[in-house]
């Protein structure tokens, strides 16, 4: 354990090597992106936008992608509303069994991806749920709301509830100390619970290709129908837009964090 | 996607001295229970009633009995699967564990500018879609993709990866490095250097500090990585449909085939209750080795699951 140069020259070595690994499979996909080819050579040979064309104009993967968008933003809102009700109820009263609900909320996040998707399957398919809508919201609800409960539950446990009594003390309703005390505080527990459920539902593959129809597709359900059935550098097009879209979405985390230290 | 970034998100309000449990709460008690509803009723019905259901089927389908699982002990290809999958797991726990460990030790010893960016790389894998990703490693291990590009610039000939077990340990590890990375990292940073230090004036060798001192010092940190990382690989679906090939399936793929070609729901609700009691009996392994150890200030045992595949 000597800290000695020799060692350290080796271990930042290794460091960049690892850190390749971990970051080029993520930037690839930029550059074959703008390929003017038809195939997947790195580097490519000709640039061009033919790939982001096709993206936004054929059918299959403009309407994926609309598809993908809207469901997120379903999903965002049902799970941040019925996600941030329920840590609120396991924060604030002394159940006997509120380890094992917190322990149920959990559930979806453990349990492997494939044992969710057969199983969400084969009850979807008695309750006619398979490719409609409604399936896809309360299927990726269930995997969202862990990520809420867990974020606005943590922010629950740091609150100084002075706070709420001297809100209910001048006189405020419940509902108005909830509004005006409460959820300032623990906004960025519920923006961050808000992310998670977004990123969790853009990002769901393995039960949305089980719950799927040829006329219901999310974007990776469409990707990963390319990457089986056919060569199509576009999806290269959708990996960069869905890379943007998480960078976005990590700025704003990144942004509601820094405001709050700075509070 | 993984819950490790919530819990450094987590708002740093310090505790309230006064908070805990108040008389005057018991008075909202009764509405605030309510509020719990909706989102239990949505879990109960779209999560819970569905795992009984399969629960159900594994024993109801196509015959009532033990049959499906008395094929799982008995039938060979299955095996061929099960074994193939625990090995692959095991390949890629122990590769994540030789890459995470002295990628911790270097997180331990940068300065911390660069330690945030040692951490910020090793999350990136967690940012970026499945999908995007997946599809990078399809076009990376290509038979004339850059990897290969690289072996042949090294003098290393042409290596078929895509559709190889290798292939698939290159992607699925990349994605698991951070679930040992950072329990590992925070087992080290707890350890005191002084003890080291103390055993290199004994007179010990270097590496004998490292090996009587450091590493069994650390080694809660790995054994709570390690088992995180097997027990994701064991369920990963995408990654080995895509990267692997269907020849070389692993059980989440076998058991999709069940139902996707065979519509045999029996066998495939036998086989995903086995692979849930594994998942299940190996965290609740990790959850005893990280309570007991007190493995410091971090909770990966328990929400970090999942997710990944």
């Amino acid at each position: 354990m000597t800290d000695g140069r020799t060692l350290r020259r080796i271990l930042t070595a290794f460091g960049i090597l690892v850190a390749a690994w971990l970051v080029v499979p993520t930037l690839i996909v930029v550059p074959i992106s703008f390929s003017g080819q038809d195939s997947f050579a790195f580097p490519p040979s000709s640039w061009g936008l033919q790939h982001y064309v096709t993206f936004f104009t054929e059918a299959s993967w403009l309407n994926a992608l609309l598809v993908s968008l809207q469901l997120a933003v379903i999903v965002t809102v049902v799970a941040t509303v019925l996600g941030t009700a329920a840590a609120f109820a396991l924060a604030r009263t002394s159940l006997p069994g509120a380890g094992a609900v917190n322990g149920l909320f959990l559930a979806p996040l453990i349990v492997p991806g494939i044992v969710v998707a057969i199983a969400v399957y084969a009850t979807f398919l008695n309750w006619g749920l398979i490719g409609t809508p409604t399936g896809f919201v309360l299927a990726h609800t269930v995997l969202a709301l862990p990520f809420v409960v867990v974020n606005v539950g943590a922010s629950l446990r740091g609150f100084d509830r002075t706070l709420e009594r001297a809100a209910a003390s001048l006189g405020a309703s419940s509902w108005a100390t909830f509004r005006q005390v409460t959820l300032p505080v623990i906004r960025p527990g519920v923006a961050s619970g808000a992310l998670f459920a977004f990123v969790t539902s853009f990002d769901e593959v393995v039960v949305s290709l089980f719950i799927q129809s040829p006329q219901l597709q999310t974007l990776p359900v469409r990707m990963f129908t390319s990457v089986t059935n056919e060569v199509d550098p576009t999806i290269a097009a959708a990996s960069t837009v869905v890379l943007v879209v998480s960078t976005v979405l990590l700025g704003l985390t990144g942004l509601t964090r820094r405001s709050k230290s700075r509070a | 996607m993984a819950v490790t970034t919530t819990e450094v998100q987590a708002p740093r309000t310090p505790p309230d001295p006064h908070a805990g449990p108040l008389p005057r709460t018991r008075r909202l008690t009764g509405p605030l229970v309510l509020l719990a509803v909706p989102a239990l009723l949505t879990v109960l019905i779209f999560f819970v009633v569905p795992a009984l259901r399969l629960l159900w089927l594994s024993f109801t389908t196509p015959e009532p009995g033990l049959g499906n699982y008395a094929a799982i002990a008995t039938d060979e290809v299955t095996h061929t699967v099960v074994l193939r999958t625990l090995g692959m797991a095991a390949v890629v726990t122990v590769a994540c564990v030789l890459v995470a460990y002295p990628y911790a030790y270097l997180m331990t010893i940068a300065t911390p500018r660069w330690r945030t960016v040692l951490l910020a790389i090793v999350l990136i894998p967690f940012w970026t879609s499945l999908m995007a990703r997946t599809f990078a490693w399809v076009v990376l291990l290509q038979d004339n993709g850059v990897v290969n590009q690289i072996l042949a610039a090294v003098g290393v000939g042409q290596v078929r990866l895509l559709g190889t077990g290798a292939g698939v340990t290159l992607a699925m590890a990349q994605v698991m490095l951070p679930f040992v990375v950072l329990p590992v990292y925070a087992t080290m940073r707890g350890i005191d250097r002084r003890l080291v230090a103390a055993a290199l004036s004994l007179g010990a060798r270097p590496s004998v500090a490292f090996a009587r001192v450091y590493l069994p010092l650390s080694f809660p940190g790995v054994a709570a990585g390690a088992t995180l990382v097997m027990v994701m690989s064991l369920g990963f679906y995408v990654t080995p449909s895509l990267v692997g090939s269907p020849q070389q399936s692993m059980l989440a793929q076998f058991i999709s085939v069940q139902v996707n070609q065979l519509v045999n729901f029996g066998a495939a609700g036998a086989l995903a209750v086995t692979l849930l009691v594994v998942t299940l009996v190996l965290l609740a392994g990790v959850q005893v080795l990280t309570r007991t150890r007190g493995a410091r200030g971090n909770g990966l045992g328990s929400g970090m699951t999942g997710g990944a595949a």
